[in-house]
């Protein structure tokens, strides 16, 4: 097989499959550990019965949700129906081609294998990009379950996430601007030159940018407490009200799945992607870089992984953390928040950023 | 319980009026009249309306002309010296085998006033088939009871807003609590718990 | 060209949020409330005709099925109109063991509201965080009388037993750790930004029109009007005991929360000053062996959780009621909703459902 094939076709296909397989099984086993996060948070215990301290539960969970029923809503648009799922999974899906799990490309086989899909020069605007497509699949949803109560949560909903896709899009400029490139590999090599991430960058560190993209994402990815149009308690269960069965896995898993996609953009724009949790000690870096020196490069990308995937947790748990601690806002209240705070925050932020720049130059 | 017994009759005098055995209810503590300044002003300012008087566990008990009613509510509700701002409960009363069959029921007003801590109890007769006025214009509570005494008995309220059924089903076609009405419901409203062989068993079609 | 159109949206019978089977016919206008009419009756069991075909003590079991998360103060109420209408005295040992559980109840009635209310606005962990005090509360009545729920605890006359060894401790113990829970609950929701927001200003009621409603118990209370059953007309030993009632000033859903928070403690520093002055003596005063009141009627009122708890009994002399009717707090309080939803939105109808507090089995009995 000559090398550009090898290159250009096996090699990101068998990464796809790869990236695909693990991060569904990451999906599942997020939910496993939501539920039993949240419930240690309630004075409870979660799933224990399924395996050892549950651990098999998403196994189980899988197989019921294949072997339901799957229903259709009488004058329900069929093909919409059935295409909203694919629609709001497929973005969360192929944003991950993009994202970096670590840094050092391995040989194999004699092959250059990197550690990533593939690295666009504009990353990060394909991301911003591809998570906005995700709405077309919650308009679809609600639109085609030929009911109110979904029709409701599916109009909220759309009109929650574009409204902080503007919030999101400062913060990430801001970092853009630190980086001078839009290429998450770029990014993270720049805040590997920088000597710090761009969470502790001086003289302005970008504590603000962190929190606005991360409320922005909450309410992306419809998790409380901006998860309205589809709370249980106020409209039935919103968009996915009318869905059963594997379709309403779709939904659960593009909903994890979006989760872990903005925990690895966090961990790849503020917190440094795969460089190591030096804690500010200088010198320290080199050595936590590769933790298994023996096998050279292998170990630098595996070590690289282990760090990226510490930060993602860290940024899970605080999702999982803010769902069990805090009401729900009120649909008119979460699009104040985004309109009238969050934006002009966003805005300040950039500008802040923009003059400690052009200051410290 | 019987009313109490003369221990023995005393040859001249009258017959002594003898304390309950223990543990019996004392009726005439039960029955004496308390004072009542809501009941005054009552008798004050609208004597005619008041047709009868009586206490009972230290609650006056006044029976109203029905024709009256909103204008007693008013003044109850108005009156600076009664001050009847809640109606503490509205209900309906079946009387006809309490030996009073015509008119057949009673509506019972429950007052209270939270600044003088006073309680009265109004009552109206109302015959079956007839009307009495509401007092969902005097109290809004009203609105509500009325309904639930409209939908347990019959009675029916002129000027009520919306007078439906509550507690049963809109087109349910009988009044459950009156004394005609048998505790185990009717046969008819028992639907389908027989076998489907079975001839007595009812299919309701809405 | 374009019009637009009332909807209407049905909010149950069977929704997560309406706190049993209640169903709510709303019109919209888009998000906002036009009309919200309650309507009732799914779980109607005709209590009222029960109480008529059986004899007094034994319709005491049919009080505690009204309203279940009440169930003491129902029984007692009843039961105290039966005894005013007998000129019974209940020997001031039941009257304390009466008011100590009346409170408990009260306790652990506001932390199923609470409970309800927080998860019903999203805060998922303090719906947890109550049971488990709501749990140990269980408990004590399961030592006392055997039943958690549908206590059953009050007699003709007094009391049928007494607390059972180290009851009055394991109360007290309770009672020890429960200022610290409540702490708790404040930590998590008083301050909270996002409680505040769906709070504040949602369900507003003015004393006066509430009191047209005949709106009783800490709803009226946080509009304001200072009346309760326990200070206005003291049944059992209420007039022996020193507390606070808490009054709020605009009548909103925080109102109503705070109101119900600070009554928590009232209870606690209830039962506190009862235990320790708990009297000796009997646990029930002189009742006849068949209870039949003479020819008569009797409205009495009880403060219960959510409101003004009251029975009107009809006796006919005898051994059954001629009319029992329950007065039920709950049954009122849900004919205020049109009024606290008109011009919300349709999320602020849960919070305004749950800050009413209602209970189906007392409104349809």
């Amino acid at each position: 097989m000559s090398e550009t094939v090898l290159k250009s076709v096996v090699v990101p296909a068998l990464q796809i499959a790869l990236v695909v397989a693990v991060l569904l099984g990451c999906v599942a086993y997020l939910v496993l550990l939501e539920r039993k996060i949240i419930a240690f948070m309630q004075v409870r215990l979660g799933p224990r019965r399924v395996g050892p301290h549950g651990l098999l539960q998403p196994v189980a969970d899988i197989l019921k949700l294949l072997l339901k029923e799957d229903i259709l809503p009488a004058r329900a648009d069929r093909l919409v129906f059935y295409l909203a799922p694919v629609i709001l999974l497929l973005p969360a899906l192929v944003a991950f081609a993009v994202i970096p799990f670590s840094g050092t490309p391995v040989r194999v086989l004699g092959v250059e294998v990197r550690p990533w899909i593939t690295d666009i020069n504009v990353g990060v605007l394909f991301l911003l990009a591809i998570s906005s497509l995700g709405v077309y699949g919650i308009v679809m949803a609600g639109w085609a379950s030929n009911s109110k109560y979904p029709l409701l949560g599916a109009l909220r909903s759309a009109a929650q996430m574009v409204s902080y896709e503007i919030p999101l899009g400062l913060s990430v400029i801001s970092i853009l601007m630190l980086a001078q490139t839009a290429s998450l590999v770029g990014i993270v090599r720049a805040q590997a030159e920088d000597g710090s991430w761009f969470l502790f960058w001086m003289p302005y560190p970008q504590i603000v940018g962190l929190f606005l993209y991360f409320v922005s994402a909450i309410a992306e990815t419809n998790r409380a407490p901006f998860d309205l149009p589809e709370a249980e308690t106020e409209l039935v269960a919103g968009f996915h009200t009318e869905y059963s069965g594997m379709k309403f896995a779709f939904f659960f898993l593009a909903e994890y799945a979006n989760m872990i996609l903005v925990a690895c953009i966090v961990t790849v724009l503020f917190l440094g992607g795969w460089l190591p949790i030096t804690l500010g000690i200088p010198g320290l870096r080199g050595a936590l870089s590769n933790l298994l020196p023996f096998w050279g490069d292998a170990g630098a990308a595996l070590t690289g992984l282990l760090w990226f995937g510490i930060k993602v947790l860290v940024v899970l748990y605080l999702y999982l953390w803010i769902r069990a601690t805090f009401p729900r806002y009120r649909y008119d209240q979460l699009m104040r928040l985004g309109w009238k705070w969050l934006i002009p925050l966003g805005l300040a932020h950039l500008v802040v950023t923009g003059i400690v720049l052009l200051a410290a130059h | 319980m019987d009313e109490t017994k003369p221990e023995s009759p005393a040859p001249e005098s009258a017959p002594k009026p003898v304390p309950p055995r223990k543990g019996e209810a004392d009726e005439a503590a039960l029955r004496a009249p308390v004072p009542s300044r809501s009941l005054d002003r009552l008798r004050q300012a609208l004597p005619e309306a008041v047709q009868e008087v009586v206490f009972h566990c230290g609650v006056p008990i006044v029976r109203v002309d029905p024709e009256r009613i909103v204008e007693v509510g008013h003044f109850l509700k108005e009156d600076a010296q009664c001050r009847m701002t809640l109606l503490s409960d509205l209900c309906g009363l079946d009387l006809s085998r309490l030996g009073r069959p015509e008119p057949r029921f009673d509506v019972v007003y429950q007052l209270f006033s939270p600044d003088q801590g006073e309680r009265l109890m109004l009552k109206a007769a109302v015959a079956e088939g007839a009307e009495i006025q509401s007092v969902s214009g005097v109290w809004r509570t009203a609105n509500w009871h009325e309904r639930e005494a409209f939908d347990m008995f019959g009675i029916r309220f002129a000027g009520h807003p919306d007078l439906r059924r509550i507690l049963m089903p809109e087109e349910y076609d009988a009044h459950p609590l009156r004394k005609d009405f048998p505790l185990e419901g009717r046969e008819r409203d028992h639907g389908n718990w027989r076998r489907p062989d079975d001839e007595r068993r009812n299919v309701r079609v809405r | 060209m374009f019009g637009t159109s009332e909807m209407e949206i049905n909010l149950g019978p069977q929704h997560p949020s309406t706190h049993g089977v209640l169903r709510v016919k709303l019109s919209l206008d888009g998000e906002r409330i036009l009309d919200a009419k309650p309507i009732i009756g799914y779980l109607h069991r005709g209590c009222e005709k029960l109480g008529e075909s059986r004899a007094f003590p034994q319709a005491i079991v049919y009080t505690d099925r009204m309203d279940y998360v009440a169930a003491v103060n129902e029984n007692i109420v009843y039961v105290e109109a039966v005894e005013r209408l007998l000129g019974v005295e209940v020997p001031p040992r039941a009257q304390y063991m009466r008011v100590i559980l009346s409170e408990f109840q009260r306790i652990a009635s506001h932390l199923v509201w609470l409970a309800t209310h927080a998860l019903d606005l999203g805060a998922m962990s303090v719906f947890l965080y109550c049971f488990r005090e709501r749990e140990q509360i269980l408990d004590l009545f399961e030592g006392y009388c055997g039943a958690r729920l549908t206590t059953n605890a009050v007699r003709i006359g007094g009391m049928y037993e007494d607390f059972p060894e180290g009851w009055v401790e394991e109360a007290r113990r309770f009672l020890e750790i429960l200022p610290a829970r409540l702490d708790e609950y404040h930590k998590l929701l008083t301050k909270n930004r996002i409680w505040l927001e769906r709070t504040r200003e949602v369900g507003v009621i003015a004393g006066d029109v509430a009191l047209d409603y005949g709106v009783t118990g800490p709803c009226l209370r946080a509009s304001g009007v200072a009346y309760d059953s326990r200070k206005a007309i003291p049944y059992a030993a209420y007039r022996e005991f020193e507390f606070d009632i808490p009054l709020g000033t605009r009548g909103d859903t925080y109102d109503r929360y705070l109101v119900r928070m600070e009554e928590m403690r009232q209870s606690r520093r209830i039962i506190l000053q009862a235990l320790d002055r708990l009297p000796d003596g009997e646990i029930r005063g002189k009742t006849p062996r068949r209870i039949r009141p003479p020819k008569g009627e009797v409205y009495h009122v009880n403060e219960g959780p959510r409101g003004e708890l009251g029975v009107y009994l009809v006796s006919d002399g005898t051994d059954n009621a001629y009319r029992c009717r329950f007065r039920s707090p709950c049954f009122v309080n849900l004919q205020a909703l049109p009024e606290l939803c008109r011009g919300h939105l349709v999320a602020d109808v849960v919070a305004v459902i749950g800050t009413l507090d209602i209970v189906l089995g007392c409104i349809d009995r």
